[in-house]
């Protein structure tokens, strides 16, 4: 609490709300999207108009959109979840039945002049919507099973039409995402540990369907489980860009090979160099301070979170921001994960730094409401 | 407050909880991580960083095909060859001295050499290879490759390397290629990673190195599967660069070695252009040497031997010497004094031998003087003082920009290395220059192609091609790219009254066709094959730069070196000019003597296309003409193709 908050009964209003923006979080914000626009000018072989300067406008662009967010009251933001919910459904289906197919998935669709993933809206969408929901939700209610049926149906819908996509990284995201919203809502952990055993038995049988005619996933998802448990299987082809992934991280050592000097990217033996695999490059050129300066980043943002959020009285505020927190935290999570060859390869970008327009918009603009949560937390 | 009051104290002491927990595991989840990055980094950093440096599938760039030059008519003049080399890997040799005596066995390498290879090998690094021999036959490369197993660490390799099948012909209009060395590295911003293959050629000079970019090509790509020695165990996926594009020049090459055949081993410079068009037909320099010694690397006394001959074997004299034009200067002055309406071609001056101005004493060539002179006249005697008295009329200025309306002191933009700007001198000039006024006796001096006034033979060429066809002809060398034509849109009109141009060009006509013309002996008699020219025999030496650095003021200060550059230029046929000539000997004697019957064989071969009948020639000179024919030795494209090795 600063020095402001001394006295005060009720949350700022007007411009003095500028105030009560958790200043530190924008600058931890700021620092890791820098580290984004140093990689990206250093995979482009030193030109910032490559990468560097689109992914800055786009900086620019989510910042100034998680200010405004941040200055509307949080309880307006509430209001909105159901209707925020039902709109990125309604684009999931449009992407579904419109959308561009890029890399043999149908991810993206062209709205006028921007490029626009559904799917990263919903992630935020459904935990808001989730967060509505157990506020409006009586708590002695929390655990009944029609009660969690609910929330589970609103998490499995988009989750099907991100899998139709076919997108499985990003489906996992969303059921993992909506599960720690569950979680933190505090649902039986019964429900918890039913889950994980039916989900060792899903797995089973999405292993045993391979090869036959009620297969479940695409051949390129199986081969991509298959290098993840063995990447030396397939060195050339599919293990090929974990497998140089590890040699370029490795290889950093302590203190990395120096700015624009790594070897790995620079020889273009990395693929996805500026989007998914963007931090081997990082820890290839930076080494281990450069990748655990980064992980401190992100480590202190998921500690704000979990301060603000258990300090925050507003039941839909906290749930709120921790679930935009654990999503942040599965993003990179799930990323680094991947590259330092501890999960299989999906395709999940490192959050704030991967190349990419909607993913880090859409990322700004859900802390401007974890802002606004902040801002408008009853006192 | 907005809500009820469901919030109770039970729901957030388990979001508490519940998020407590999450925080938990999340904090799990990036200590996961951390340990996971240390372990790679810190502990097994070592293991990876080997992997990386010896990383199993390695990238290896295609150096693309250079790209072609071709001559007008096709004739290629620049191509690549294929150049088997054999190296040696010191690690996987294991008994190095072993290996190298059973190659000796197959390919010829004398005992000096296998000594300072073994020598040469013992100081390199065990894992690069060594390049034991180069451009090895097919033979000897196929031997190697049949007994590999007897042969550990040895590697035949196969590359493309430049070579120039018309030798020294063309030796400064294409220039030569070479290793990129660490001064071009530091020298040129380009990071096209094909510049730290080693031994990639790029152009050093000439053509080669003006349209390296067109030249180059864009490099391919390989992946192949390396061993940790390095050695390569299969290719696993090829994309092939784009070669360089192909450059036709205007060059006709048949002309230019005729041209060059001509010149000899004079120190000497000639030029022939179209001047309907500027394409510059022949651009030859004497002496010339090997550009193939160049691309093979030569040895430190061959080089010396070039670098130290005085007749600058290495200097491309057409574009970069600069030399006083002398008479063929007049033609300057005159166009300028008629421009300026202060002489009418019929006006006579009187030529006493000498004239006075300031005190000081301008002789004529002939110290008897010409007598009264019209233009006409001044022009076929060349007689100094008639534009002597002109000069004091018209005024450097104008005289300077008119040299550069036809083409002097200007650069010419030639893909040639160092083309000279030369110099029209004006009053401003001198005075920035040396601070000091023009004086009257420095236009004396200019009028006559001496004292300031610097030209090169491109310019001479060009300044030839404009009076000849009355339009503002540019020099041309390039006339397709990749099979696409080189747009050249029609030269402008000079800006000079047609009228003042013939009256030149008849001048021109005298100084060849009349019987008192100074290159009457070099007249061509063939029917509508008649030349035009204008002799010129400069009295300073070549002056560089440098000295001019130092200030050189008027001819007379300057020290006297043997003997006099000879000049001439030229157009023919006089009714319908086609070609232009500008010819430098470098002290050489008089243009008339020496110059003009160099020019003339030269415009003769061009308008034939081949050696010119007899009958083009006066009657007495035939029998000279078939004598010092015999003795030169001519290249017929048609009969001596390219060694057949040589591919795109």
């Amino acid at each position: 609490m600063s020095l402001l908050d001394y006295g005060l009964r009720s949350p700022p209003t007007g411009i003095r709300k500028v105030l009560y923006i958790n200043w530190p979080l924008v600058v931890l914000l700021s620092a890791i999207a820098c580290v984004g626009f140093l990689m990206l000018y250093s995979v482009a072989g030193g030109r910032i108009e490559v990468w560097a300067e689109p992914q800055m406008k786009r900086f620019g662009a989510g910042m100034a959109g998680m200010f405004v967010i941040a200055m509307v009251p949080i309880w307006l933001w509430r209001n909105l979840s159901a209707l925020a919910y039902g709109f990125a459904l309604l684009l999931l289906i449009a992407v579904d039945l419109f959308g561009d197919v890029g890399m043999g998935a149908q991810r993206w669709l062209e709205l006028g002049p921007l490029r626009l993933q559904p799917s990263e809206v919903m992630k935020i969408a459904l935990v808001m919507a989730l967060a509505a929901y157990y506020d409006w939700l009586d708590i002695r209610r929390t655990s009944r099973l029609i009660w969690v049926a609910i929330p589970a149906v609103l998490i499995l819908v988009p989750t099907a039409l991100v899998l139709a996509q076919p997108d499985l990284g990003t489906a996992l995201m969303l059921v993992m995402g909506g599960g720690l919203v569950m979680f933190a809502a505090g649902v039986s952990l019964w429900y918890f540990g039913t889950l994980a055993a039916l989900g060792v038995a899903a797995v089973a049988a999405v292993l045993q369907s391979r090869g036959t005619s009620w297969q479940l996933l695409r051949d390129y998802q199986y081969r991509r489980v298959d290098v993840f448990l063995d990447p030396a299987s397939d060195p050339l082809g599919a293990g090929y860009n974990i497998t140089q992934a590890q040699i370029a991280l490795g290889s950093g050592g302590w203190a990395g090979r120096g700015f624009m000097q790594g070897t790995q990217s620079r020889l273009n033996f990395l693929p996805e160099k500026h989007t998914d695999f963007i931090f081997t490059t990082l820890a290839e050129e930076f080494g281990f301070v450069g990748g655990i300066s980064l992980l401190t980043l992100y480590a202190l943002v998921l500690a704000f979170c979990i301060h603000s959020a258990l300090s925050n009285k507003d039941r839909y505020a906290s749930l709120l921001t921790l679930g935009i927190g654990a999503t942040f935290f599965l993003y990179f999570a799930v990323n680094m994960g991947m590259v330092m060859g501890l999960l299989p390869v999906v395709g999940v970008p490192l959050p704030l730094v991967s190349y990419g327009g909607t993913a880090m918009m859409i990322l700004l603009m859900a802390f401007g409401l974890v802002q606004s949560a902040h801002v408008h937390r009853p006192r | 407050m907005r809500r009820s009051p469901r919030d109770s104290a039970e729901s957030a002491r388990k979001i508490g909880r519940r998020g407590l927990l999450l925080g938990a595991v999340q904090a799990g989840a990036v200590a996961v991580l951390a340990l996971r990055m240390r372990s790679m980094q810190l502990a097994h950093a070592d293991e990876y960083r080997l992997l990386s440096e010896g990383n199993s599938i390695k990238i290896r760039l295609l150096p693309p095909a250079r790209g072609l030059i071709h001559d007008r008519n096709g004739y290629l003049l620049a191509g690549n060859e294929s150049n088997y080399r054999v190296t040696i890997t010191r690690q996987d040799a294991g008994d190095v001295a072993e290996v190298l005596a059973r190659l000796r066995r197959l390919i010829a390498l004398s005992d000096a050499e296998a000594d300072t290879i073994l020598a040469e090998i013992r100081r390199r690094s065990p894992i690069t290879p060594f390049t034991i021999a180069e451009r090895i036959s097919w033979e000897e490369f196929s031997r190697i490759a049949v007994n590999a197993p007897a042969l550990p660490g040895v590697t035949p390799e196969v590359g493309l390397s430049r070579v120039y099948p018309r030798g020294g012909d063309l030796a400064h209009v294409l220039g030569y290629v070479g290793p990129v060395s660490d001064f071009d590295l530091g020298r040129i911003e380009d990071p096209d990673p094909l510049l730290r293959i080693p031994r990639f050629q790029i152009g050093k000079v000439g053509i080669e190195a003006k349209m390296e970019q067109a030249l180059r090509g864009q490099a391919g790509s390989r992946r192949v599967e390396v061993n940790s020695a390095g050695r390569e165990m299969r290719e696993l996926s090829r994309q092939e660069g784009d070669p360089g594009d192909a450059l036709q020049l205007t060059i006709d090459y048949r002309l230019q070695n005729y041209v060059q055949a001509r010149l000899g081993e004079e120190s000497a410079s000639a030029v022939i252009i179209d001047v309907t068009n500027g394409d510059v037909m022949a651009i030859a320099s004497a002496p010339t040497f090997d550009p193939n010694l160049f691309v093979r690397g030569i040895s430190s006394a061959t080089y010396r031997g070039l670098n130290e001959n005085d007749h600058r074997p290495l200097a491309d004299k057409t574009v970069q010497g600069l030399y006083p034009p002398g008479s063929t200067y007049k033609m300057v002055t005159a166009l300028a004094a008629l421009e300026a309406g202060v002489i009418d071609p019929k006006e006579t001056i009187r030529c006493p031998g000498y004239v006075e101005v300031g005190g000081r004493k301008f002789h004529c060539w002939r110290p008897a003087g010409h007598g009264n002179m019209n233009l006409q006249q001044s022009l076929e005697q060349s007689c100094d003082v008639y534009y002597y008295d002109l000069s004091q009329r018209v005024g450097i200025d104008k005289i300077s920009d008119m040299a550069r309306r036809l083409g002097l002191g200007q650069r010419h933009d030639l893909p040639m290395s160092a083309v000279a700007e030369g110099l029209a001198p004006t009053q401003a000039w001198k005075k920035r220059r040396y601070g000091r006024d023009w004086v009257i006796g420095d236009t004396l001096n200019a009028t006559i192609g001496q004292g300031y006034v610097l030209t090169s033979p491109l310019q001479l060429a060009v300044m030839t091609a404009r009076i000849a066809s009355g339009r503002a002809v540019e020099p041309r060398l390039i006339r397709s790219r990749n099979g696409v034509e080189v747009p050249a849109p029609p030269a402008p009109a000079l800006e000079i009254d047609p009228a003042f141009l013939v009256a030149i060009r008849a001048g021109m006509d005298a100084v060849v066709n009349a019987p008192r013309g100074t290159a009457n002996g070099s007249r061509v008699v063939a029917a509508e094959m008649r030349m035009a020219g204008k002799t010129g025999t400069s009295q300073v030496r070549n002056i560089s730069a440098a000295e001019r650095e130092g200030g050189v003021t008027a001819n007379d200060d300057l020290p006297w070196r043997q003997r006099d550059h000879a000049l001439f230029v030229a157009f023919a046929p006089v009714e319908a000019p086609k070609y232009a000539v500008a010819l430098v000997v470098e002290h050489g004697g008089g243009g008339s003597a020496v110059a003009a019957p160099l020019a003339r064989d030269m415009l003769l071969f061009a308008l034939y296309g081949k050696l010119p009948p007899l009958s083009a020639y006066p009657e007495s000179q035939r029998t000279r003409i078939q004598n010092q024919r015999d003795q030169m030795i001519l290249v017929d494209p048609d009969e001596a193709p390219p060694t057949a090795s040589t591919r795109a």
